[in-house]
């Protein structure tokens, strides 16, 4: 008797349903005997890494705070991702964004100016588009890998930003730390409530949400780019061009990427620094994957993710728990959550042998 | 005497098919035992299960009279089993030899294979050269060494896959004179096909398998075809009708000198093609496969395009060398893939999705940029209805639907185009004999219609039954299309091995890559 995977003829709804269930009943019980092994209490742990991090005021703040970049970038990169369009620079998007809409910021940050912020959004926009252009624009004419192209053009983003910051931006008044002056009050979004971090900008990325819903599920755009990823010949047969999908999947990915880059200055920061992205660009990826790729997905996987970083941070201040024990915990529950999806597609069979 | 190997009861289910239901059949030593079947009976179960494959759920397997296990395809050898399979795995880039000597359970010593090559191939009339590379070498060729392959290995008895299935009338023929030499000198062998003619012609006894079941056994030699079929389908076979064609003066489609180098390393280059398709007409283009035909499909469909020489095509005098498959739609040119999952149609998407793909010009199924579900789903009713397509729904995943009801699925979809212009290729490939007389009456209706008809097939008999003309291609090129009643098989079969009727019947070998299998 062994165990076979044979692909199942119609995708199961009710896995689709069970998949998540499951992979955090695994993550718990995984979570409970490796927490046992390390001498800690399993539900004192859990408790810590999962419900703490929102049990105060301030910590949904920070975890809608740290989830709406995840979310708006997953967005983007999903968009590209179904038609197997690799961006893997978001990070270097993010950045970009953040670097035009910042030019803006210093340029204009001191007036009283109620076009500033929606121009910064735009020149995110934009920067974040531009970064996406380079590898699109080599992929269609001389058929370069775009996830080589795109990975290489994060580092070269983030000594951009760092030249800038140390060099022909850097605050005059700041003490020579690498880091621009402050923005002005017109070039950040205001608190959503009183004293908390999570800014008005998390509108856009509701708004986003909806946008990416409506492309995905409903233009035509959308299903071409769809047919190209999951079956090329088809869409050589339908007579759809690659080209297209190329360019349309790097720049939704940039301008998402590059908007969200915009969003972390105006907000939080406030400013240009030489680190201004904590790895939301990659981790963007993990959250445009456990999404399936679907707008209402993606939510809650950059949710997922966000409490995640939370949980992590709060068990290595309270627990003093290493960084890395952390990640692995981390680790685990986005494994069994991958892993569970296969079973959406394939279903296992006894085999049996005489 | 012993039966050489004996079924009992076989019996193997996979999830929802009973694919063997009690199957129980003797092969003597030195006969030739057809198993007659149509696509799905369960005759490639069977042989999986006796090449050890597959195991069996239920049933017993005797070898010479002993009850034995065979648990895998090694074990079946050492029986002295050997499989030529319908599809070849061979390696493009070796020789002969070497292809042979890897897949021998034995020491890799390749002058030693070369000389038994050489030998058996005299020996049993199948010329092969053991240090040719094996892309320079014809289909019929590449079967020789899978045949050759199996004979070293001294077997017993030996299991053909629809051999035929890749080969010209005349290679045919001259396959059955290598295997009768091979029967006469003792060994058994299973021979698998759904083509009566040829069973009729080589086989001593034949078993019919329907739905995975025996529906009977007969002596092919002296049993009308008639009754042969009617044990395969269960009922009398379906035919066709057609009206003689009326074909309009002026052509629709129209091929003029093209020449286009393969894509593919090991595709063929076309050359100097020309033909001329009218409406009201069906024109085939026969030919075994290899030849140019995927090349030449890919072209007339747009889903490669011409760079210059924009001349050499035509779609109602306009040149359309240049328009991709959607602009050639777009006027009037529907196309029909061979490849269907994946080509045809999207594998994961439902089929009122995959309706989208090629009819999305149509009906206002697209509009400011949205696709409009509800014409989508009118759309993939109409086909279902229409065509007679079995599935749960619009909303059925086009993987779930069998070969068949995909295939009706995909002509369906074109024809509520009302093309002015189709290409089919391989229109019933692996197709019931149901489906497959529906599609071909549904493709003579179209052309007497008014639609130009222009289908690429290998199966010689479906373009003798359908066709108003018939050209060959061979190696690239296109010969002069042949009207229907004044061309005989011989002669067709003669023009697929590139001879002209005054040529020899041998299959000339050479560079003609042919497709391997896939």
């Amino acid at each position: 008797m062994r165990l076979q995977f044979e692909p199942r003829p119609t995708p199961s709804l009710a896995a689709q349903v069970l998949a998540p269930i499951a992979a955090f009943a695994l993550t718990v019980v995984f979570g409970s005997i490796f927490f046992l092994v390390l001498d800690l209490d399993p539900f004192e742990t859990l408790h810590v890494f999962l419900v703490r991090p929102l049990s105060s005021a301030n910590g949904v703040s920070e975890w809608l705070l740290k989830a709406s970049p995840l979310i708006l970038i997953g967005l983007g990169l999903a968009i590209g991702f179904r038609a197997n369009v690799w961006n893997i620079g978001a990070e270097g998007m993010f950045i970009c964004g953040a670097i035009a809409a910042g030019w803006f910021a210093l340029a204009f940050g001191d007036g009283d100016h109620a076009w500033l912020l929606p121009l910064m959004a735009l020149a995110g926009i934009a920067g974040g588009m531009a970064w996406a252009s380079v590898p699109a624009f080599l992929k269609v004419r001389f058929g370069t890998n775009e996830i080589l192209v795109t990975l290489m053009l994060n580092y070269v983003a983030v000594l951009l930003l760092g030249y800038l910051v140390r060099g022909p931006w850097r605050d005059p008044f700041g003490f020579n730390f690498p880091q621009t002056a402050l923005f002005g009050p017109s070039a950040l979004f205001d608190p959503l409530v009183g004293v908390y971090r999570v800014n008005t900008s998390i509108f856009i990325t509701l708004v986003a949400v909806g946008i990416a819903w409506l492309f995905v599920q409903h233009t035509f755009t959308s299903y071409r780019m769809t047919v190209g990823g999951a079956a090329p010949a088809a869409a050589r047969f339908a007579g759809f061009r690659d080209s297209h999908s190329v360019w349309l999947g790097l720049l939704a990915g940039g301008g998402c990427a590059g908007l969200a880059g915009m969003m972390e200055v105006a907000g939080p920061l406030g400013q240009l620094t030489g680190h201004i992205s904590p790895g939301y660009g990659f981790a963007a990826i993990i959250v445009a994957f456990i999404g399936r790729l679907h707008p209402f997905g993606i939510v809650l996987g950059g949710l997922l993710l966000s409490l995640l970083y939370m949980g992590g941070e709060s068990a290595q201040i309270m627990l003093r728990l290493p960084a890395a024990l952390t990640r692995t915990f981390q680790g685990a529950l986005l494994f069994f959550l991958l892993a569970a999806d296969f079973l959406i597609y394939y279903r296992p069979r006894r085999v049996g042998r005489r | 005497m012993t039966p050489r190997l004996e079924l009992r009861g076989i019996t193997k289910t996979f999830p929802g098919v009973l694919a063997n239901d009690n199957v129980s059949l003797a092969v003597m030593p030195g006969e030739i035992h057809a198993v007659l079947g149509e696509n799905g009976a369960g005759k490639s179960t069977l042989m999986k299960i006796i090449y050890g494959a597959l195991s069996a759920d239920e049933g017993e397997i005797r070898w010479n009279g002993e009850l034995v296990r065979i648990p895998s395809p090694t074990a079946a050898r050492h029986l002295g089993i050997g499989m030529v399979y319908q599809h070849f795995s061979l390696f493009e880039t070796v020789s002969v030899a070497e292809n042979i000597a890897v897949a021998v359970d034995e020491p890799f010593d390749l002058p030693a294979i070369s000389a038994r090559v050489r030998e058996l191939s005299e020996r049993y009339g199948m010329p092969l050269d053991p240090d040719r590379l094996l892309h320079h070498l014809s289909v019929g060729e590449r079967q020789r060494v899978e045949i050759v392959r199996c004979l070293l290995q001294r077997p017993t008895l030996l299991v053909l896959d629809e051999p035929t299935s890749v080969l010209t009338p005349q290679a045919a023929r001259s396959l059955f004179e290598t295997l009768r030499v091979i029967a006469a000198e003792g060994c058994s062998l299973l021979y698998i096909s759904h083509k009566l003619e040829e069973i009729r012609e080589l086989c001593d006894t034949a078993t019919i398998l329907r739905a995975g079941a025996v529906a009977g056994t007969a002596d092919p030699k002296t049993t009308s075809p008639a009754k042969l079929a009617a044990l395969m389908v269960g009922s009398a076979l379906p035919e066709t009708h057609r009206e003689p064609a009326r074909p309009d003066p002026t052509p629709r489609l129209e091929v003029r000198g093209l020449d286009a180098a393969a894509e593919d390393p090991f595709g063929t280059d076309l050359e100097d093609v020309s033909l001329a398709v009218h409406a009201g007409e069906i024109v085939g283009i026969a030919g075994v496969s290899g030849n140019g035909q995927a090349e030449l499909a890919a072209l007339l469909s747009g889903e490669r395009t011409l760079s210059a020489d924009d001349d050499a095509l035509r779609l109602d005098g306009e040149p359309i060398g240049r328009l991709d498959a959607g602009a050639r739609r777009r006027r009037g040119l529907a196309f029909i893939p061979e490849d269907r999952l994946g080509r045809g149609v999207v594998p994961l998407m439902s089929l009122r999705e995959n309706v989208v793909l090629t009819a999305h010009a149509r009906g206002g199924m697209v509009r400011g940029g949205m696709v409009r579900r509800d014409r989508a789903d009118a759309y993939a009713r109409r086909v279902i209805d229409r065509f007679d397509v079995r599935c749960t729904g619009t909303g059925a995943v086009a993987r779930a639907l069998s070969g068949g009801n995909l295939q009706k699925f995909i002509v369906g979809r074109e024809m509520e185009l009302a093309p002015r212009v189709l290409v089919v290729s391989q229109p019933t490939w692996g197709l019931d004999v149901a489906a497959a007389a529906f599609i071909r009456q549904s493709l003579i209706d179209l052309s007497r219609a008014g639609a130009a008809v222009l289908v690429i097939s290998e199966e010689l008999d479906e373009l003798l039954e359908i066709c108003d003309r018939i050209a060959v291609l061979y190696r690239g090129r296109l010969s002069e299309g042949r009207n229907r009643g004044e061309v005989t098989v011989e002669e067709l079969g003669l023009m697929m091995a590139g001879g002209s009727a005054a040529a020899g019947a041998t299959e000339p070998a050479g560079p003609a890559a042919g497709r391997t299998g896939s």
